[in-house]
């Protein structure tokens, strides 16, 4: 087993033996649900409206539980003194990082497929299309393991893990807000601010059900670029 | 094995170490013994990797730690003063993990860790959850994880403070036990940790090699010979000032000091003497010949202390006072 797989295989277990992997897909499913059920069925509404919706809620909600779980990532080996076991094992930081990185977007992605009986739920009174559904959960894939890679590398400037998640939930929202900067400014610069917007301009094809490539490039880029800044990170911490 | 020359860390404008050299043979247990924040965790934590030096060489079988750290952190194995251990894992899963973190391979792992256990004596708590172990079983799952990837050079933090005497027997067996194939060198501020475990004693001060040696050579080096105690029981008609008389009469005894009776009893007399060469046989002649009855003889227990605290003294002020840099609580042990 490579050791960026073994330290994944070690993260998820870490995740589901403590209390943490469990409360964040409960607490995820339980307020998508609530959300569903407040915003899509409680109100007249196109089949297509309700999942958009649906989608729209759920990405509100896996942004939070990203970076929930990945708060702990790094912060915590640093609280609990058990950096110092990877710090002088043969493994190199951009291991360590993917290797926490893949255990905590596969919670999150694990979590957005179990949510998906919600938006299966429109077939009994409705009719949607299933590309809608799988490019909807691809999008919320894809806005999670951006932010969980934020919430890394929040994780590996902090002591704690308070302090981690208020830091990681700081760039996410700033990230998001830049839509606001977008609207303020005139172009050229509203455009860049609209293209680096988290959320807005860049989510909003997945919830119509469309696969935009510049939109699923965007989250690719912003993970890969958090990714190696926590990557960078790490290793100056590390040796020093 | 370990080659150390003219070492230097410094935090901020505060030297930890400096200049340090020194060179330890294979296969040796080696102890670095100080005072607080003389060094030894700064010096241990560059052995593992865990911390660049500022200048100077180190190197692990002709491997720089600077040029290689990969390399070094493969045949290192390392236990802070705290144990680095998952709590959640069993004591079998962790040592898995550990072992294939650090190379040993899918398919040697299972007997690597059941070895281990085997070794460390922890096969009663394998399945264990290690956050539920006592102290002494946590320290020793850490001594594990130093070990289970077969270590050329096993670098040990303060391995036996907080255990209880029982254990403290166990642990010393324990790191004996590793002598040979592996290189030991572990820190302590503990003194009988230190004389009893180890083949060589490194007393670090002010980031510095006080003095070097087995602990005899070290009391030696300072009081330059050998010191015993003797509890005697005299008889009727040899008195303390007659024995003690007879006593420094033999050649190369230097001093006798008389000290509280190690034994209750009428005419029981507890002397140290001080000897230049090692006369223990004519010390025995000469207490027997008098018709003493000879209870004990041992060397003195507070030897080595006195040498510890006296190599150690020398420059402690000077040290403390120069504060070190607080933005690194790690620097100051």
């Amino acid at each position: 087993m490579s050791r960026v797989l073994l330290l994944t295989h070690r993260e998820l277990r870490a995740a589901f033996r403590s209390p943490v992997g469990s409360v964040v897909v409960a607490a995820m499913l339980l307020i998508e649900g609530i959300l569903f059920y407040w915003a899509a069925l409680s109100q007249k509404l196109l089949s297509a409206e309700v999942l958009e919706q649906f989608f729209y809620h759920s990405s509100g909600v896996t942004m939070v539980a990203a970076v929930a779980l990945s708060m702990r990532l790094l912060a915590e080996e640093r609280q609990t003194g058990t950096l110092v076991l990877l710090n002088t094992s043969p493994i190199s930081s951009h291991e360590v990082v993917l290797g926490k990185f893949l255990a905590a977007s596969a919670i999150v992605a694990g979590a957005t497929l179990l949510s998906l009986y919600m938006p299966a739920l429109i077939f009994v009174n409705g009719k949607v299309s299933l590309g809608h559904i799988a490019v909807g959960a691809f999008g919320l894939v894809l806005l999670g393991a951006a932010t969980t890679a934020i919430g890394l590398f929040a994780s590996t400037l902090a002591k704690s893990q308070v302090v981690a998640a208020l830091l990681g939930a700081a760039i996410t929202v700033g990230m998001i807000l830049m839509w606001i900067l977008a609207k303020s400014t005139e172009p050229p610069l509203n455009e860049f601010f609209g293209a680096i917007a988290l959320h807005h301009e860049n989510f909003r094809p997945f919830m119509n059900g469309t696969l935009n490539l510049g939109a699923a490039t965007y989250y690719v880029a912003v993970t890969y670029f958090f990714l190696l800044a926590a990557t960078k990170t790490l290793e100056a911490r590390r040796w020093r | 094995m370990i080659e150390i020359s003219d070492l230097y860390k410094y935090y901020g404008d505060y030297r930890a170490v400096g200049p340090l050299t020194v060179t330890i043979e294979r296969g040796q247990v080696v102890g670095l013994l100080g005072l607080n924040g003389a060094g030894k965790t700064t010096t241990l934590r560059i052995l593992a990797c865990d911390l660049l030096p500022t200048s100077g060489q180190v190197r692990i079988d002709g491997t720089d730690v600077v040029d290689d750290p990969e390399r070094i952190r493969a045949k290192v194995g390392y236990l802070p003063e705290t144990p680095p251990l998952y709590g959640e894992m069993t004591v079998r899963e962790y040592l898995r993990f550990v072992a294939q973190l650090r190379g040993v391979s899918t398919k040697e792992v299972t007997k690597r860790v059941s070895e281990i256990l085997g070794l460390t004596e922890l096969e009663g708590v394998g399945d264990t959850i290690i956050s539920t172990l006592s102290h002494g079983f946590r320290q020793r799952v850490g001594i594990a994880q130093s070990i289970v990837h077969r270590p050329a050079l096993v670098v040990l933090d303060e391995p036996i403070s907080g255990l209880d005497p029982v254990q403290i027997v166990e642990m010393r067996r324990l790191i004996r036990s590793l002598s040979g194939e592996h290189t030991v060198l572990i820190s302590s501020h503990i003194l009988s940790e230190i004389s009893e475990t180890c083949d060589r004693i490194l007393v670090i001060r002010d980031g510095q090699i006080a003095a070097s040696g087995t602990e005899a050579e070290l009391s030696a080096q300072l009081h330059g010979g050998l010191s015993i105690e003797l509890t005697v029981g005299r008889p009727e008609g040899v008195d303390l000032a007659a024995l003690s008389a007879r006593l420094r009469a033999v050649t190369h005894v230097e001093r006798v000091e008389p000290l509280p009776p190690r034994e209750s009893g009428n005419n029981v007399t507890t002397l140290r003497l001080t000897m230049a060469e090692d006369v223990r046989q004519a010390v025995v002649s000469c207490v027997t010949n008098l018709g003493c009855s000879l209870l004990e003889l041992a060397r003195a227990q507070r030897e080595l202390e006195n040498v510890f605290l006296q190599l150690s003294e020398a420059r402690t002020v000077p040290s403390e006072t120069a504060s070190p840099n607080t933005s690194n609580t790690e620097a100051t042990s």
